[in-house]
């Protein structure tokens, strides 16, 4: 069963990508999400496909790591294909079934959406979940957010409890399937019975499993106060962040990708669609 | 017969990922019925592992595992049969307790095996008598009992459901010397009135001395020996080649017969040695 969750899935490298700045990593995501949406000729999705393989090769990352994570999402991939094959109006009547109709804008449309949803996944993976790990994200994040403490937003607060948590996944993880398999080994049953029977089932699972939550937040709570936190004000890091020239030599690329692909919507049209 | 037999078990964690290692490697055992083995390793060197083989918890992928001569996975639908046959107490079993009462966390095992009524009742206060856990003691919630009792109540709770085997895992870590006593002689207790036949994994040689028949040493995944304890304590420098240590009172009598006085290498208790030391004055 362990193997079968994977959470933060950090793979590990010593790439140009992986070693960018997290906060910068952030920003780029962000961007290269918003040039993704912006894109709308056929044109542009080619340069931007062309781009993420470039992005993906950059990593060093196996390219299959990638499909990996579309999978979860292919229920969404082929219900928004389908919807556009057959559900798009268009002027040039391809196929036609009683009520069926399918158009070229409608097949067209799909792949590029299609395209676009593949394209959002790569770009997450690429700059953030794959490259960085999740305790740099958190602690860029905070830094990013940084400003909001001025409208007394508890920035650190947030990011202090993200970090927690992602912290004790696998721990909980672990310690589930410890609980499963000593309630396993006195003859409880998960897999019989209707849904009350196995609800009831995973009483023995629910309450050990809580009580120990609430164990190991309570003897982190008194760790961490031996070591007098107490909380983020004047707080130092040890690794605290440091952006270079080639985190925004890597930042402008991705706005120089926007600004191509703005211009290949304006001037070479191919195959535009509504999206 | 052998209550416990294993016949060229190998078993690889996450098999399909690369560099992945045995946890068990072509291990064969055999375990009598009846008597106290106990389980001797270095951190990692496969016991939990071979552990959860016994009561199927994991399958191995290869070789099998018979308990009292019969392949437990021969009818893998039949596999929580053998749950029941092969108790086992898993490490730090205090923190699998769930029920409102000690008495009923107790029932909990006994109950999936479709007991009720007086039978339920009988088979309650007969594994905490053997777990030496009072009656007060029953009737209160498991989160209020101390480590020790609740450790107690754990065990109880798979006594409970009478298997012939009893496994432990590690039952005494991180007890205090009194508490292992009573965990470890309510075990003995069993084991002698019950006949059934208990394998007892630990890292304290001393308590495998006091306690255990036969000593099964496991290192890298593989068996390094199976022998009566005094014999496994007298090969002191295999033990110590593979991490492990032998009972402090044995390291007294290697120490002792450098400098004259040979009380004999198969010494690890220490009444024994005491008894051996006077017949010498």
């Amino acid at each position: 069963m362990k193997s079968d969750i994977t959470f933060g899935q950090y793979v590990g490298g010593d790439s140009l990508i992986h070693r960018l700045d997290p906060r910068v990593k952030i920003l780029i995501a962000l961007v290269y999400i918003v040039v993704i949406f912006l894109a709308k000729s056929v044109t542009a999705f080619a340069l931007l496909t062309a781009a993420a393989a470039v992005f993906v090769l950059m990593t060093g990352i196996p390219p299959r790591l990638f499909f990996r994570a579309m999978r979860p999402l292919i229920f969404i991939i082929v219900f928004t294909a389908v919807i556009n094959i057959f559900f798009m109006r268009g002027e040039h009547l391809l196929f036609e079934f009683h009520f069926i109709r399918v158009y070229r804008e409608g097949i067209v449309n799909a792949f590029l959406i299609v395209l676009r949803i593949l394209l959002l996944i790569v770009a997450t993976s690429v700059f953030m979940t794959y490259t960085t790990t999740p305790l740099a994200l958190t602690d860029a994040l905070e830094q990013l957010l940084n400003p909001l403490k001025k409208l007394h937003v508890p920035v650190h607060e947030f990011s202090m409890m993200m970090t927690i948590a992602l912290r004790f996944i696998p721990t909980l993880i672990d310690e589930t399937q410890k609980i499963i398999n000593a309630q396993t080994a006195r003859g409880a049953d998960f897999t019989s019975g209707g849904l009350l029977k196995r609800g009831r089932a995973l009483i023995p699972i629910l309450i050990p499993l809580f009580i120990s939550a609430f164990r190991r937040a309570d003897e982190l709570a008194t760790a961490m106060e031996c070591r007098c936190y107490t909380g983020g004000e004047g707080r130092t890091r040890m690794n605290s962040l440091k952006s270079e020239p080639k985190d925004w030599v890597f930042f402008s690329t991705i706005l120089l990708l926007g600004a191509a692909v703005v211009c290949l919507n304006l001037f070479f049209p191919v195959a535009a669609v509504k999206l | 017969m052998n209550a416990i037999e294993l016949k060229n078990v190998t078993f690889t964690y996450g098999k399909h990922m690369p560099g992945a290692v045995p946890a068990l490697d072509d291990v064969s055992i055999q375990v009598k019925s009846g008597g106290i083995t106990g389980l001797i390793g270095h951190t990692g060197s496969g016991k939990s592992t071979l552990v959860q083989m016994l009561n199927g918890l994991l399958k191995p992928d290869s070789g099998t595992v018979l308990l009292d001569g019969i392949d437990i996975w021969a009818e893998p639908k039949k596999i929580r049969e053998v749950r029941f046959k092969a108790g086992l107490v898993m490490q730090y079993p205090e923190y699998q307790l769930f029920a409102e009462t000690a008495a009923e966390d107790i029932a909990f095992g006994p109950r999936n095996m479709g007991l009720e009524g007086e039978e339920l009742d009988r088979r309650v206060r007969e594994a905490a008598r053997f777990a030496g856990l009072s009656e007060e003691i029953l009737g209160k919630s498991p989160f209020d009992l101390s480590g020790g009792q609740k450790r107690r109540v754990a065990l109880a709770g798979v006594i409970a459901m009478s298997p012939k085997i009893l496994i432990l895992d590690e039952p005494a870590a991180g007890l205090d010397p009194e508490g292992r006593r009573d965990i470890l002689g309510g075990v003995k207790r069993f084991s002698r009135e019950s006949g059934t036949t208990v394998l007892i994994v630990s890292h304290s040689m001393e308590d495998m001395a006091m306690y255990c028949d036969d000593v099964i040493v496991m290192a890298h995944a593989k068996i390094l020996m199976h022998r009566p304890t005094a014999e496994v304590f007298s090969r002191a420098e295999e033990l110590a080649a593979v991490g492990l240590d032998v009972p402090l009172i044995t390291r007294v009598a290697a120490a002792l017969r450098k400098n004259g006085v040979d009380i004999g290498l198969d010494v690890y208790t220490v009444d024994y040695a005491a008894d051996k030391i006077l017949g010498m004055l």
